[in-house]
């Protein structure tokens, strides 16, 4: 996860102020919900900054109504009691707190909702994204938005957001309160107040220039060390120790250097910053004083008095605070809608059409043929067909009889990387496709499940054009076999049921062992209950891939596709397994994409891909006999790649 | 069991802060640390000088201020004659007097101006030294980490998962870096500044420093209650939030999977269900840390207006001046953050702790490979092995034994095939011969001398081995060649290609040998990696050549050329074979099959096919598929 917090957002940190103003606007909409908690949040933000600059000019109150009448000897100005004008204090100060409390409480809630509605918006997104989407980015890639870009938003929404309107409430309420003491401090607080934000822009934006390079050469780091911790045992049988660890001190140094000026340029603003507001308070006390002192301008300007100086010199304070407050607020304000652009370009993406009709029921079938459908599980299935022309329904049996008619595909238009394919397969059949790496051979899996729709000709399914008909249905009733098996966090038995979701324990159990997996799992520590982590990283590749036969098995569909799934498995291993294989594909139409040959010698059809297209074809004495590519492959005469 | 349940929850945030924190001691891991500081040491500590001449420099401002407030209040009052006084308890230092009030508002704006500057400069100087120090610091710990690391024996590497190293060295040492600014700053800063205010407040007026006597210890009370409740609700979010990670990336994974089972809708009810849980774990966490900055105002608050009250009297009774209860009020504020910085850098440092922990796990690790000290510093004589009742456990278990009782007896210049199911510990066979792990009981000698005699780069430099997952590293096809032999000559790395069967595709690069591989040699094709792994190997010219399922992805007729060629080339050279592939290790002098861990049965082809069933099996299998010729 740490890995790939460190160079995503810096790289698209880069919005248009325009763009920005969109997304703002689109954030907003999430608040709707919660308009009444937003109305709690606005007043608790008034009630708080205003108690707190009230606060403050209530203590000029005291200083001149009852501290400087009482060193001249003189009475109260105000006809309550001192302790009676403390009290008032406390109130507002009460006042004040709570309200604050209130509204972050507030906050809080409603932007941790908010990130769940977001999240809970994109997850089920992207379920019902086009797998296309998936091999055009890394999974670092789409994970980003899911760490990277949901944090830095968060941070958007949680705090800057609050802060800005809690800093400019203030600023605007000290402002006011400073006009009303004095007119010529006042002018003399905007100048400091320049001086503030050009020392901020121009050491602020050294650092954050510094800042981003120091970010590059982190991700030079990580990216060293990652490469040379995976690859360490290699180091070791080489010797190559001394050498990498030089280039390790190389890049490590290197991050020194700009971490340093990065760090320098920050650390010394934060000193600057607190000393101007020194200086800004000793020459507002300056003038305070000679004003007191002399009264000058009295006429034309309210009286300056010791209680007013005091609360002024507060509020010069105060003034401060908020200010650098916002200022520091712009990199995660830019950021923030930056990952909040890579959210809802995600939220965007146009999901998979799914315009089938043709649904699978569970059907009865009589004597006659006659199908009906069925409300329970009757072991039988059949395509739902609705005629929209006479508005009828008839009922196909399900057999599982796969059809390709001069099938061409390419992923990208101008690329056919399929041409012309057609072949049948018989319900019960085995299919083999043997070819190098990019021939085709998973292309055509993908189309048959429709992860991808084709260009030209028709794929039928028991006759139908896939096209009429449900996704889900399509995809139930097939199962794949990957290369690269996928097992999810949770128990053995979860990961098997994962093909049948309503499966009984029996029903697990009887999967495994057709897969010949409940040996290894009954020697797992907790047996079936054992959870697996991290995609199953306590497994061994081939027991990981008996699960996701176990997983097809329980699934129990009429076609089966078994992409190199038993690359993995050593020839001893799968021998084991091949009597499970052989009785998982008994009665199935099976697609068998292999790399090793003895896998497809007893397909009932090989067919020989190269670049796309069909070179071969037959079962494997004929294409023996043919002396062609098939031949040349299974002596070993040319190479596999 | 209800109460079951909840004693387990109340436990498990207990052991949760324990678990965090790691098994090493603090003051342990203190100590390791710091001995990474070394050349940063003057940097570290003229940092808190800085701070210390900062603070004294800021310390004076309020009181200087009190000053001009005094004289100004004394002007109305009609005074004629204004001293500039330093008060400290009973002692009082006059230090000038002057005419007018006016006159003394300037010496005295002039003066705090004046420390501002300074305070400013001692406060950039600070920041220079810190920033300096930290960066130095987190340097040397990635240095000495990632040279441990390189010291680790297999085993040692096999405690640690990969990411979990990368992070020791990335985030934690951020983390670590972060936490010791926070030490010569803020560290520095805060009490400083706590305990000059308090003498500045106390010099002003001791009975109203006895605020503080209550506002310090309930504040103090206040951080350290907020944190205990805090950090172990944070912590619980974590732990959900990381679980939603890894769900949402298993799901980014295996998308094919859920969308192969049309699992979209069960997935996405299994996602939204922790996402729930992490919002609500999240509330409650936060929902407390916002309570701290309203309690920390309330503190403050309560403070001024105690103050206020009693201050105000004295003042009203003419026993205060005006100007030092100004000055009181901003010690108090002075006081009241400096107390929140220490709240928050120890609330830092308890957080970096696990970070620290972590890193001094790797310092800590035993290196359990290590020269011995008499160890021989000779060339190994040939590449003869002998594997005498060789017993090895990874976990150095007797019950759990990974090898038992293996004896082999392996001439310099043999073929040697291995053959045997997943798990079967063929690997580990190999790799106790380069001392990649030490035997349990038992030795393995080479070339007539036990291997855990001879010097590490010894033996290593005489046994050459192709793991079974290659890596290549990013740069070029010659960069990663001469990680066998530095100083290799054109004629020396043509050979071993051409040994490798990699001569041909290298040459056919446009860029031939200076053909950039990226990162992990995803340039180039499964085949072609595992040969140039080969070639890189057999530049070291080994005496002893380990090939571990090398040629997987390598076709039969290539596969058959690498054998040839090495015979020809390297005949001297002992080469074991790991495959899977009959055909790989038929022609072998010596063919050994593996089961759970023990040798089942060795020979020739024609000796195994009599004597070992299962091999026979395979080969019988194996054979099918030329039988149609």
């Amino acid at each position: 996860m740490s890995k790939k917090k460190t160079d995503m957002p810096q790289k698209k940190a880069i919005i248009s102020m325009k763009e920005g103003a969109i997304i703002f606007r689109r954030l907003l909409s999430y608040f709707k919900p919660y308009k009444l908690r937003l109305i709690i949040i606005l007043l608790g933000i008034l009630l708080s900054v205003g108690g707190s600059v009230a606060a403050t000019m209530m203590l000029s109150i005291v200083v001149d109504s009852y501290f400087v009448p009482a060193t001249q000897g003189l009475e109260a100005t105000i006809p309550i009691p001192f302790g009676g004008i403390v009290g008032i204090m406390i109130a507002v100060y009460l006042i004040s707190v709570v309200a604050s409390y209130i509204y972050n409480r507030q906050i809080i809630y409603i932007v941790t909702r908010i990130q769940r509605d977001i999240r809970d918006q994109m997850f089920e997104k992207m379920q019902r994204l086009p797998v296309d989407y998936f091999s055009k980015r890394t999974h670092g890639e789409v994970m980003s938005t899911y760490t990277n870009d949901a944090d830095t938003l968060r941070e958007f929404l949680a705090n800057s957001l609050p802060t800005i309107i809690q800093s400019s409430l203030t600023i605007i309420g000290v402002f006011a309160m400073m006009l009303y003491i004095n007119l010529i401090l006042t002018a003399f607080i905007v100048v400091m107040i320049i001086i503030m934000l050009f020392f901020l822009k121009t050491i602020g934006g050294r650092s954050a220039k510094n800042f981003v390079m120091q970010q590059k050469t982190l991700s030079e780091i990580n990216g060293y060390v990652e490469e040379y911790m995976s690859g360490m045992k290699v180091v070791k049988v080489f010797e190559h120790e001394d050498k990498a660890a030089e280039g390790f001190d190389k890049v490590n140094n290197a991050f020194r250097s700009t971490a340093r000026r990065a760090n320098t340029y920050a650390n010394i603003l934060m000193p600057i910053m607190g000393n101007l507001s020194y200086i800004n308070y000793a020459v507002t006390a300056i003038i305070g004083t000679i004003l007191a002192v002399t009264g000058f301008g009295a006429p034309a300007l309210p009286l300056l008095t010791w209680g007013k100086l005091v609360s002024f010199l507060q509020y010069s304070k105060q003034f401060n605070m908020p200010i650098s407050n916002i200022a520091q607020q712009f990199t995660s304000i830019f950021m923030g809608l930056a990952g909040g652009k890579r959210i809802f370009e995600l939220i965007d993406q146009v999901p998979e059409v799914d315009d089938g009709y043709v649904t699978l029921v569970n059907a009865k079938v009589d004597e006659n043929g006659n199908i009906t459908e069925s409300e329970e599980r009757t072991g039988q299935w059949a395509w739902k067909h609705y005629h929209k022309a006479d508005n009828t329904t008839t009922y196909k049996q399900w057999k599982g009889e796969v059809q390709l008619e001069n099938v061409s595909f390419g992923y990208n238009p101008d690329n056919y990387v399929l041409k012309n394919i057609t072949l049948t397969a018989y319900p019960g059949q085995k299919i083999a496709l043997v070819g190098s790496t990019g021939a085709g051979k998973t292309t055509i899996t993908n189309l048959i499940n429709r992860f991808y729709d084709i260009q030209e000709g028709k794929i039928r399914y028991d006759g139908i054009n896939i096209t009429k008909i449900k996704k889900d249905d399509l995809r139930r009733s097939m199962a794949m076999v990957l290369q690269d098996t996928h097992l999810f966090t949770g128990t053995v038995a979860d990961n098997i049921r994962f093909g049948k979701l309503d499966a009984t324990d029996e029903e697990v159990k009887a999967a495994a062992v057709l897969a010949n997996a409940d040996y290894f799992i009954s020697h797992l520590p907790e047996g079936y209950d054992t959870i697996l982590t991290a995609d199953g990283a306590n497994l061994s590749q081939g027991q990981r891939q008996l699960l996701s036969i176990a997983r097809s098995a329980i699934a129990d569909p009429p076609v089966l596709i078994l992409d190199e799934a038993t690359s993995s498995i050593d020839t001893h291993t799968e021998k084991i397994i091949e009597k499970g294989m052989d009785k998982l594909m008994e009665g199935r139409t099976v697609f068998v994409i292999a790399h090793r040959l003895s896998t497809v010698r007893n397909a009932n059809y090989i067919i020989v891909l190269e670049h796309g297209e069909i070179i071969e074809s037959g079962n494997h004495e004929e294409l023996m006999a043919l002396k062609g590519k098939y031949y040349a492959l299974n002596t070993g005469k040319i190479e596999l790649e | 069991m209800a109460a079951k349940e909840e004693k387990k929850k109340r436990q498990s945030v207990i052991s949760l802060i324990k678990e965090e924190m790691g098994t090493s001691k603090s003051d342990h891991v203190v100590r390791k640390l710091a001995k990474c500081i070394r050349e940063n040491k003057t940097p570290s500590i003229l940092t808190p000088i800085f701070v210390f001449f900062e603070v004294i420099c800021e310390v004076f401002i309020p009181l200087i201020m009190s000053q001009m407030i005094n004289a100004g209040t004394a002007a109305q009052a009609g005074a004629t004659s204004f001293d500039f006084n330093f008060d400290f308890g009973r002692w009082s230092v006059r230090l000038f007097t002057f005419d007018s009030a006016l006159e003394l508002s300037l010496v005295a704006g002039a003066l705090m101006v004046g420390l501002a500057i300074i305070s400013m400069f001692f406060g950039a100087m600070a920041g220079r030294f810190s920033a300096v120090a930290i960066t130095g610091l987190t340097r040397n710990i990635r240095h000495d980490e990632y040279n441990k690391i390189q010291q680790f024996s297999f085993l040692n590497l096999d405690h640690f998962s990969i990411p979990s190293l990368v992070t020791r060295m990335t985030t934690d040492v951020s983390n670590v870096g972060g936490a010791y600014q926070t030490i010569i700053r803020m560290l520095a800063r805060a009490p400083f500044m706590l305990i000059f205010a308090l003498i500045m407040s106390i010099s002003i007026s001791p009975s109203l420093s006895l605020v503080f006597a209550v506002a310090i210890p309930v504040f103090l009370l206040g951080i350290f209650g907020g944190v205990l409740i805090i950090f172990p609700r944070f912590l619980r979010m974590l732990r959900k939030y990381d679980k939603m990670n890894e769900v949402t990336e298993e799901n980014i994974r295996a998308i094919r999977t859920v969308k192969a089972f049309v699992r979209e809708g069960h997935e996405t009810k299994k996602f939204k269900e922790i996402s729930q849980n992490v919002q609500k774990l999240q509330f409650d966490a936060e929902k407390i840390l916002v309570l701290g900055m309203p309690v920390f105002s309330l503190i403050i608050y309560a403070c001024m207006i105690a103050i206020v009250y009693f201050g105000g009297t004295d003042v009203m009774q003419g026993e205060m001046n005006l100007g030092d209860f100004t000055a009181f009020l901003s010690y108090v504020m002075n006081i009241l953050i400096s107390a929140t910085m220490v709240g928050m850098a120890l609330f830092m440092l308890v957080l970096a702790r696990a970070s620290a922990g972590r890193i001094c796990e790797i310092f800590d690790e035993k290196i359990d490979i290590t020269d011995k000290e008499d160890a021989l510093d000779e060339e190994v004589k040939d590449g003869s092995v002998d594997f005498e009742d060789v017993s090895f456990s990874y976990s150095k278990n007797p019950d759990k034994m990974n090898l038992e009782h293996v004896n082999l007896h392996i001439k310099a210049g043999q073929r040697v095939g291995i053959l045997g199911s997943t798990g079967s510990s063929k690997t580990t066979l190999v790799q106790l011969i380069p001392r990649l792990y030490d035997v349990y009981e038992g030795s393995i000698k080479v070339g007539g001398v036990d291997v855990r005699d001879y010097k590490i780069s010894r033996i290593r430099d005489s046994v050459a081995m192709v793991l079974q997952n290659n890596t290549l590293f990013s740069g070029t096809i010659e960069e990663n060649l001469r990680w066998g032999k530095e100083d290799a000559t054109q004629e020396e790395l043509d050979k071993a290609t051409k040994t490798a069967q990699a001569y041909d595709f290298i040459t056919s690069f446009e860029k031939g040998y200076d053909t950039d591989l990226g990162q992990g040699g995803v340039n180039v094709s499964g085949g072609q990696k595992q040969r140039l792994c080969i070639a890189r190997a057999l530049l070291k010219n080994p005496k002893i050549m380990i090939l571990d399922d090398s040629t997987s992805a390598v076709d039969m007729n290539t596969d058959a050329k690498i054998r040839e060629s090495l015979r020809k080339e390297f005949k001297d050279t002992t080469v074991f074979i790991i495959a899977q592939r009959i055909s790989s290790i038929q022609d072998a002098d010596v063919i050994i099959f593996m089961e759970n861990g023990k040798v089942l049965a060795q020979g020739n082809h024609e000796e195994m096919m009599k004597i070992c069933e299962p091999y026979r099996e395979i080969c019988e299998e194996q054979q099918k598929g030329v039988i149609g010729e």
